[in-house]
């Protein structure tokens, strides 16, 4: 790929462009420190949906609009369409991309909740070769992540969803259409009777990048689903998330709003026992 | 593509017409629309995909041309509000149902909006409710015209029109 040879050529020198969501939006502004771009838009590589018995590869260029329009992405990935689906409008969701949201690395983005609580890993690819990072790794800081100056994401891997889980994704902003969050949850969990047997949550908008929660994760894990269960985990929330105040909304808020949402999921658990 | 700080000759169709689109890579296809070709009637509003103003649609596709560098529709199709007429008499339905229902106050963002409009009943061409208030969720009207802009949207679905 051509694109890969520029990169490896000049690196930190380049900056790839999808659809151009973000972007565009940067470089009017005068605040894209590149000055060479490069078009992946219509890189082959880089798109289409795959689906093995194991997993779903999606391409990096993947947009909001082929997410929602993807059967086994609907059956087993709800919370990657709902987010797709409340990104932007129809206008954004047809150019943006989840490569492209990755690679922003916005600490507010609606995917990597659902992504972080899918477990999805990340196919990296340079001239150097290919490999394969966890997402839960990627983010390393505030726009940093672990993605060399010559590489591209080219794949996002989710492991397919068997059997009984329940899946929880919530947006909270503004208003409903166009808003960037001030809170994103995801929470997906298996139960065993009465008892958690597995859980994965993922914030957005609560940290420098969005978050795993394994530390609230442990707490619930294997637990029964009681009230002082609940409460011991709004607790550890409150502990692992590092909220600020922002243009859209205070560290206050976020926290009340992340210990609700987690709430909100726990209860609904709490019912399908 | 490599870098370059000249303009470069993009190929695409417009409204129906081949053009050849002379241009800086990284222009926006906003710009070339309204200053290469002239057509004026797509709006610019906020210039960061936010509201809609600057709508048109690529292969199909709605799109904010704000956001698109002109360098990534070499070879597509697309289509402006000065395309959307059936023909220099006939309007499409959607735009008999604007004026039909006063869905226009200060016209900023109305071709945006119709343009939204048609890309959601070319799709979708008996949308309810909901699905017309997502179709439109990414146009803002600051005249905030919103409950006739709906009606007109809801009228171009009832009638014949909506699907020329």
């Amino acid at each position: 790929m051509d694109a890969l040879a520029l990169l490896a050529g000049e690196p930190g020198v380049w900056k790839p462009f999808a659809g151009g969501t973000d972007l565009m939006v940067l470089f009017e502004s005068g605040k894209l420190a590149h000055r060479k771009f490069f078009s992946i838009w219509h890189l082959p590589e880089l798109g289409g949906i795959e689906v093995t018995p194991e997993r779903v590869s999606l391409g990096a260029l993947t947009t909001y609009t082929e997410v929602q329009g993807n059967e086994v992405l609907r059956r087993e990935f709800p919370m990657l369409c709902q987010a797709a689906s409340e990104t932007g409008g129809v206008a954004i969701q047809n150019r943006g991309t989840l490569g492209g949201n990755i690679a922003n690395a916005s600490p507010a983005g609606d995917s990597p909740p659902a992504l972080l609580a899918y477990d999805a890993q990340l196919e990296l690819v340079s001239q150097r070769g290919t490999r394969l990072v966890a997402y839960s790794e990627f983010h390393t800081g505030y726009k940093r992540m672990t993605l060399g100056a010559d590489e591209l994401i080219s794949r996002i891997q989710l492991p397919r969803v068997h059997g009984t889980v329940h899946q929880y994704y919530r947006k909270v902003g503004t208003r409903k259409a166009q808003a960037i969050s001030k809170v994103c949850f995801a929470g997906l969990a298996r139960l065993d009777q009465s008892s958690i047997r597995e859980i994965r949550l993922a914030l957005g908008s609560v940290a420098p990048t969005p978050l795993r929660c394994l530390k609230t994760e442990a707490v619930l894990k294997g637990q029964k689903l009681e009230p002082s269960l609940i409460n011991h985990a709004r607790a550890e929330l409150a502990r692992e998330i590092a909220p600020i105040d922002d243009i859209r909304s205070t560290s206050d808020y976020r926290l009340r709003v992340a210990q609700n949402l987690l709430q909100d999921f726990l209860s609904q658990l709490q019912q399908q026992v | 593509m490599p870098e370059t700080t000249e303009k470069v000759a993009v190929n695409c169709r417009v409204n129906g017409l081949e053009q050849t689109l002379h241009a800086y890579p990284m222009a926006r296809l906003l710009d070339v629309l309204r200053e290469n070709l002239r057509l004026t009637g797509t709006k610019e509003g906020c210039g960061e995909g936010e509201c809609g103003a600057c709508s048109v649609l690529i292969n199909g596709r709605l799109v904010n041309s704000c956001l698109v560098p002109v360098v990534q529709v070499q070879g597509t199709d697309i289509k402006t509000i000065e395309g959307v007429a059936l023909s220099d008499e006939q309007l499409h339905g959607v735009q008999e149902a604007f004026i039909t229902c006063g869905g226009a106050q200060c016209g900023i963002c109305t071709p945006g909006m119709v343009i939204a409009a048609v890309s959601l009943l070319d799709q979708n061409p008996h949308p309810n409710e909901a699905e017309i208030r997502t179709g439109l969720a990414g146009n803002l009207c600051r005249c905030t015209g919103y409950i006739k802009i709906f009606e007109a949207v809801v009228k171009a679905c009832q009638s014949d029109g909506a699907k020329a």
